[in-house]
């Protein structure tokens, strides 16, 4: 329904696609300009940050585009409207992520897989059928893990309500971090992101396989091939949280 | 006089209502700490690269960063001041009842947007900065008079800011739709206020473009001023002029924009 009520106006679609490619294309620019004056960042070239930039861009852009709605949950629980969604015959989560559901969004996962078509042009690598297939997972184990931001996220509102701010921190604020080396940050920042809150394994870690560069932390080799099983837990204490979140919600009864 | 006291409840007011959202403030701050520490070693790895990049050392690079966080919210930097609720107001045909009060809209609004200003700058932007001080090495002065130019070049920022938020809120009178102009206020906003990069660092003609530009006003000047940068009497005067022609343009916008109004019939 929601992506019929937006193709109605086409014009304006093709517009808003467009201006999200150009908002979300802005971080882009500013590492290009950065690059203007510098030949490598935390020793890494631009193709290398441009790829993870698009791993971690594209991977945020199928979490957004799926789930990126459960952002407004807290503004649901405030005005009561939660209650709509409760009765009806459905999943809660599903409603949500469906709620507005956003075409538009389109325009983040355009944007990131555009950068990281061109690092892929322009990187020089040895490319091993490992390699190959380490793209494609990464990307979807990246989106489950934001989306799995995204969910405990909107859990987090029914307690918060109007704390949609500390969301932004870990998803938007997450996917800052990742687009920069790991080598540029504290050593307990990236130990924070990788065992803590573990976006590491968005980009950083699997990157690190298919580039050929030490791992952060000095992890093991096959520390690489561990996102899938990150993704998996990531998602199953999400849906934990959003659970107890549910359960523990009281309508406000307006 | 009257008139005096009565766009200072108006502030007052606006300072008031943004003051109730606790639990969103104390998030904002959270954020924009959180913000600060991603930009502050990505800087700090980039001026490692290149000392001295935009005449910065690495300490007035840390400065900026906490800097941009600290006014972020204050300056509404991609918005979220009062210019969506105007913009409401003039799809609904509600800002005709505003047009009818014997209060003029652009100084209401200003006076408005002053009051949520401030609250933001003590309640959002004193901490991040705070905490940005004691942890990084920081370029900041001892002299207070150096502080209170700081402080007037930041209001004349906040100034500057509205006048340019007020213009995109009244092309709602043409556009209807004011998701377009909005987004583009975000896109020029992060980008030509320097909260990505310094505007002294960006290279060659594009540099010398959005150093000219009233969003240099927002951030940069008040940072430069700061550290010493530029002096007090060129960053007012370059501030002061932009904010004479923005409100000035926003007046000559409200003008047109009222007598369409008027012919419409609200």
């Amino acid at each position: 329904m929601w992506i019929r009520s937006t193709l109605a106006y086409r014009v304006s679609f093709a517009m808003t696609v467009f201006g999200t490619l150009l908002v979300t294309g802005l971080d882009f620019v500013a590492i290009l300009l950065m690059f203007s004056q510098v030949d490598v960042l935390g020793g890494y070239t631009l193709p290398e940050v441009a790829f993870l930039y698009g791993l971690s861009a594209t991977a945020f852009g199928i979490a957004d585009l799926t789930i990126g709605s459960a952002g407004r949950l807290g503004s649901r629980v405030r005005d009561g409207t939660l209650d709509t969604l409760l009765v009806r015959p459905a999943p809660v989560l599903a409603q949500v992520a469906a709620d507005r559901f956003a075409l538009r969004r389109l325009g983040r996962i355009t944007q990131g897989a555009l950068v990281l078509g061109w690092s892929l042009v322009a990187l020089d690598i040895d490319w091993t059928p490992g390699r190959v297939l380490m793209v494609p997972v990464t990307l979807l184990c990246g989106g489950a893990i934001f989306s799995a931001v995204f969910v405990a996220g909107a859990a987090f509102q029914f307690v918060a309500q109007d704390a949609s701010e500390v969301q932004s921190a870990f998803t938007y604020g997450g996917q800052t971090l990742l687009q920069y080396p790991p080598t540029v940050f504290g050593r307990e920042l990236v130990r924070g992101v990788t065992f803590v809150f573990p976006v590491a394994f968005v980009n950083w870690v699997p990157a690190s396989y298919v580039l050929g560069r030490p791992y952060p932390l000095g992890l093991p080799r096959w520390a690489a091939f561990t996102s899938p099983l990150v993704a998996l837990a990531c998602c199953a204490l999400a849906g934990l949280a959003w659970r107890t979140g549910l359960r523990s919600y009281r309508s406000t009864g307006s | 006089m009257g008139s005096a006291r009565l766009y200072a409840a108006v502030a007052s007011g606006g300072f008031r209502r943004y003051a109730t959202y606790r639990v969103a403030t104390a998030a904002g701050v959270f954020t924009n700490t959180v913000f600060g520490l991603i930009l502050v070693y990505t800087y700090l790895a980039l001026w490692d690269e290149r000392p001295h990049l935009g005449g910065y050392d690495q300490a007035q690079a840390v400065s900026f960063v906490w800097l941009g966080q600290a006014l972020y919210a204050t300056l509404a930097i991609q918005g979220g001041g009062f210019e969506t609720e105007l913009m409401e107001r003039i799809r609904t045909g509600d800002v005709a009842i505003d047009l009818y009060r014997p209060v003029d809209l652009q100084l209401w609004w200003l006076a408005h947007d002053l009051g949520r200003a401030l609250f933001q700058l003590v309640g959002r932007g004193v901490i991040p900065f705070a905490f940005g001080a004691l942890v990084f090495p920081t370029a900041l002065p001892d002299d207070p008079v150096t502080w209170l130019a700081f402080l007037v070049a930041v209001v004349l920022a906040m100034i500057v800011s509205f006048g340019i938020r007020f213009l995109v809120a009244l092309s709602g009178f043409w556009l209807l739709d004011g998701t377009g102009a909005l987004q583009a206020m975000v896109v020029t906003g992060i980008f030509c206020s320097g909260m990505t990069l310094p505007l002294n660092a960006f290279p060659g003609p594009l540099g010398e473009v959005v150093r000219a530009l009233p969003w240099a006003a927002q951030l940069q000047m008040p940072a430069d001023l700061l550290m010493g940068e530029t002096g007090p009497l060129s960053a007012f005067a370059f501030q002061a002029v932009w904010a004479v022609a923005l409100l000035a343009a926003g007046r000559l916008l409200q003008g047109a924009a009222t007598r369409r109004v008027v012919v419409q019939g609200g």
